[in-house]
């Protein structure tokens, strides 16, 4: 059951075969046994969790179900959910409970899905590891002594572990692809504004958002029904029509193009990753598939451009805690500006005082215009970069990650090789594109990640891409021996 | 030396919008502390703003207003600083593109001697939208300091004028007419009390003559336009002082203290923050178009310049009584509904600017407020052109109506002030007059010219002031010299 695609559960559940309660109480058992040692939960709230099954249950039993009713849905603790704690992985926000909800969490509350707890992410959302998380870090359920990666570190282990049946995470520069890569399940960044960001503690605001971790392709686009839509609270929200994500699934891929970057297969990239790479590729040209070769000629300026602007935005967005309204505020001070610089020393971690730092230097009068102003400029010629790409190709593929997970405490003294992490997968948040991460086999029996890039709005032909290689391929059915 | 005083205006207008400018939460003043701050207002992880599209059309009224350059694309921008009435650590607020760009505003400044101004063009560098702050209450709490985050988001529209300003009174006069548009369109209660309109002055001094401005220090905490005068003339006598002295003059902020009169530096321009402004990634840029001017104009009043080249064009008054009467809105109001209740346009106007109001400012209150209403105006201006009463009784009869005696006529009849317009008893009354000042008839006779008005006078005194002096004049001199 616990492997079961949302669409099994949905349908179990409508036959009666099993109720809400069951499998939400499956799931909290498993944390119950997993989770101290995995760490990918940092709150629960069982009683909660088992009244909204009870109410989805009725739900279901009144004929009113909607696809995911009475679906234990891990919610990334970015999201603020009226009455859980809400942390973004801080110690400023270790005590905070949120007094209203995300749009992203009204949304499953509508769909009478059940919050099965908050998982455990890098301290606002800043790293590629889950270590800078104020709550310790989590565990790759592959390997225990590996990272599962970041941010969306936790929502990650509880999918691979089958903590959940799918989660929620949030992409400001991969954190829900790489993730998905190292842990070997199924993740989508949508493209910027489709899903609202109401509620949803800011890191980068222009690059931030929201994406399904699930099991499978098909999963994930349940899920986008559900997280997806106009909200007129987010002024980026996109006023579009609804879609239905699951529409285009079985579509056959024949003459689909795929473009291959060859940026994307450069040094940096391990050779073993490459080549599961490739053999998906190939698979894909089995099915049909064109492959054509394209270039991303500013795809190295993305990191350095990525590292200007999304630490200026997250200067000023952090800017709140300061121990006025709520938050940790340090016990002892003197006056004002005491009470403010203790309240920052101590309450957040090295990383984003880091990043607090290179921002606020950015921003700064006589910098501006050589650091943010130039990466602005940057980061309109990388998103040109794929307008061009897209005009030769349909979709994008390449690595999701330069390589498999990393052992904990490997790259944790080294930033520079930490944000390396995020080679491929920065330039498609910088351009607001959608993309994805699908497993594509293993190297040394961990999971490697195929990235899917695709144009604007293009989500359902990119779900329809990884459907098809999850028909022709298991990869995604396989997970980790032991937690079975 | 021969000094020039060189001042530029930063007027912050609290828009009259029922709701923030970035969030749903009410803008009304006076509330118990924090129950007006939504989620938004007190910035809790993860909110966000969405923009109040009401505190547009109010800037796109006042850009019309003043003639301005309404830019088709605008951008909000962060202004960074840690202040504890700042929820989110930054204001949102317009930086490099701001909302309304260049604009004018004429003002009328009284000369020294009544009855007359001259006019002068004011030159707007800009207006841009942005958030108030909250506010820091110090001791309701014994040793700590508390915040009410009622006013925060609270929209204003930020209106800076060119250094074009020459003399404390050009100044006031221009806040004074900044004030007034700003309600006269509708877009800010102008209540400076409670802060909805609030001024910054930016002075500086230079020999006259010079063309090169000198340093300026900026006055703030200007709550009254009596205190904005009294700060000017402080600040540039001190200024002029200083450099006569020979110091020398450091950018700074200054106080007002409404108490001693005087200004004080608060901090200087080394000590200013690096804001490190950059456009808000979490709203699009704001974008107007052609329409939503013309839309935008339909609402609005007719302007007071339009309105004052009307009043000289349909009522034929002079360019200054038009202008007096079209200072304010309400003012105008009372003058058109004197009119239209039948009184004759140039003595409305004289009565409005002259009695009307004189008796106002004595009695500190507004046009509105007036005890007198425009229709009771009129039909006591209609009584002096019909011959009913004098001038002189029509003073009387108005003390009357603003004391709430009853209506005109039943005024004049109580007191019996009613004129006499009947000539035969008028004539008799003069023969009795010319009778019994038959020296004064003699003087007259013989080439004294003063000696009528000296009958006049007795003729009017005889009849109690009822006599109609036109017609006193008239039996007087045919029988005298007839």
């Amino acid at each position: 059951m616990i492997n079961s695609s949302l669409q099994t559960l949905s349908q179990m559940l409508a036959d009666k075969q099993i109720s809400s309660v069951e499998l939400t109480q499956t799931f909290l058992d498993r944390i119950d046994a997993l989770n101290p040692e995995i760490n990918a939960y940092v709150a629960l709230d069982k009683e909660r969790s088992i009244a909204q099954a009870k109410a989805a249950d009725a739900r279901i039993a009144a004929g009113q179900a909607a696809p995911l009713t009475g679906i234990p849905i891990a919610q990334k603790d970015i999201f603020c959910a009226k009455g859980w704690p809400t942390t973004c992985g801080s110690k400023m926000l270790a005590h905070f409970v949120a007094p209203y909800d995300a749009h992203v969490i009204s949304q499953f509350d509508a769909a009478g899905a059940v919050n099965l707890g908050k998982t455990n992410m890098d301290e606002f959302a800043m790293g590629s590891s889950n270590e800078t998380s104020y709550f310790g870090g989590v565990k790759n359920p592959w390997d225990f002594t590996r990272v599962p990666g970041g941010s969306s570190g936790g929502s990650a282990a509880a999918v691979a572990a089958r903590l959940c049946a799918a989660a929620t995470g949030t992409d400001t520069g991969g954190s829900i692809r790489q993730p998905a890569s190292l842990c070997g399940f199924t993740g989508l960044k949508p493209t910027y504004g489709v899903v609202s960001r109401y509620g949803m503690i800011a890191f980068a605001s222009s690059l931030d958002q929201a994406g399904p971790m699930a099991k499978s392709a098909e999963d994930c686009a349940l899920m986008m029904n559900v997280m997806a839509g106009f909200d007129e609270r987010d002024s980026t929200s996109l006023n579009r029509k609804k879609e239905d994500y699951t529409r285009d699934l079985n579509k056959p891929l024949q003459g689909l193009k795929i473009g291959l970057p060859k940026e994307y297969f450069a040094e940096g990239l391990d050779i073993n990753v490459g080549k599961v790479v490739m053999d998906a590729v190939a698979e894909y040209k089995k099915l049909g598939a064109e492959i054509v070769e394209i270039s991303l000629p500013n795809n190295g300026l993305s990191i350095p451009v990525y590292y200007v602007l999304a630490p200026a935005e997250a200067s000023s967005n952090l800017s709140r805690y300061d121990g006025v309204r709520y938050g940790y505020r340090t016990p002892e001070y003197t006056d004002l500006m005491d009470m403010y610089c203790k309240t920052r020393a101590e309450g957040f971690g090295a990383e984003v005082k880091r990043r607090i730092l290179v921002g606020t230097y950015v921003l700064s009068a006589g910098y501006y215009d050589a650091y943010y102003l130039k990466a602005q400029k940057i980061r309109r010629l990388i998103a040109q970069d794929f307008v061009e790409a897209f005009k030769q190709c349909d979709v994008i593929m390449g690595p999701a990650a330069p390589s498999t997970a990393f052992k904990s405490g490997e790259k944790v003294d080294d930033p520079v090789a930490m944000y390396l992490e995020d080679l491929y997968t920065i330039a498609v948040n910088l351009a607001g594109l959608p993309g994805m991460s699908v497993p594509a086999g293993f190297s040394n029996g961990l999971p490697v990640g195929l990235q899917i890039i695709g144009n604007y709005f293009d989500e359902a032909r990119m779900l329809n891409v990884a459907h098809q290689y999850q028909q022709a391929t298991d990869w995604h059915l396989k997970m980790p021996e032991g937690l079975a | 030396m021969q000094w020039e005083v060189v001042i530029g205006l930063e007027t912050h207008a609290q828009l009259q919008t029922n709701t923030k400018i970035f969030s749903g939460a009410s803008t009304a003043f006076g509330a118990e502390p924090n129950t007006q701050a939504c989620e938004v207002s007190i910035a809790l992880p993860g909110v966000l703003p969405v923009l109040n599209k009401e505190a547009v059309n109010c800037a796109i009224k006042f850009g019309l207003a003043v003639n301005a350059e309404i830019a088709p694309r605008s951008v909000f921008a962060r202004k960074n600083y840690f202040y504890p009435d700042l929820p989110k650590g930054y204001q949102i607020s317009q930086y490099e593109l701001p909302v309304v760009g260049k604009g004018e505003v004429t003002i009328q400044v009284p000369a020294v001697g009544k009855n007359s101004a001259y006019e002068k063009v004011i030159h707007i560098t800009r207006a841009h939208l942005e958030e108030d702050a909250g506010k820091s209450v110090h001791g309701a709490v014994e040793g700590m300091s508390g915040i009410d985050l009622n006013r925060a988001g609270t929209p204003l529209l930020e209106i800076v004028t060119e250094p074009d300003m020459r003399s404390a009174a050009e100044a006031v006069a221009y806040a004074k007419k900044l004030h007034e548009l700003v309600q006269w369109i509708g877009i800010c209660d102008g209540n400076m009390q409670e802060g909805s309109f609030r001024c910054d002055v930016n002075v500086s001094v230079r020999p006259k003559g010079s063309d090169k401005l000198g340093t300026r220090r900026e006055i703030k905490n200007l709550n009254s336009f009596k205190f904005m005068q009294q700060a000017i003339e402080f600040e540039t006598r001190w200024q002029i002082e200083t450099l006569e002295d020979g110091g020398t003059i450091q950018q700074a902020t200054v106080l007002f203290n409404p108490d001693t009169g005087e200004t004080r530096a608060m901090r200087s321009k080394e000590e200013a923050n690096d804001y490190r402004y950059f456009p808000d990634p979490d709203l699009l840029p704001l974008e107007i178009t052609e329409a939503d001017k013309t839309r935008v104009k339909a609402e609005m009043p007719e302007l007071p310049e339009a309105m004052k080249a009307r009043f000289e064009a349909e009522y034929g008054l002079t360019a200054y009584d038009a202008a007096t009467l079209t200072a304010s809105r309400d003012l105008a109001a009372y003058f058109v509904a004197t009119v239209q209740a039948g009184a004759e346009a140039k003595p409305a106007a004289n009565w409005v600017m002259g009695t009307v109001s004189a008796k106002l400012n004595a009695e500190e209150k507004n046009i509105a407020e007036s005890p007198v209403s425009a229709v009771q105006l009129a039909s006591l201006l209609k009584r002096i052109t019909d011959n009913t009463i004098s001038n002189n009784a029509a003073k009387q009869v108005f003390e009357a109506l603003w004391a709430g005696e009853g209506d005109v006529d039943a005024i004049i009849e109580a007191k019996g002030l009613k004129q006499v317009s009947d000539s035969g008893a008028i004539e008799a009354m003069i023969d009795e007059v010319l009778a019994a000042n038959a020296a004064m008839v003699e003087e007259f006779k013989a080439g004294k010219e003063k000696a009528f008005n000296a009958l006049v006078g007795q003729a009017m005194k005889a009849s109690k002031g009822k006599a109609n002096p036109a017609q006193v004049n008239e039996i007087l001199k045919k029988k005298l010299t007839g």
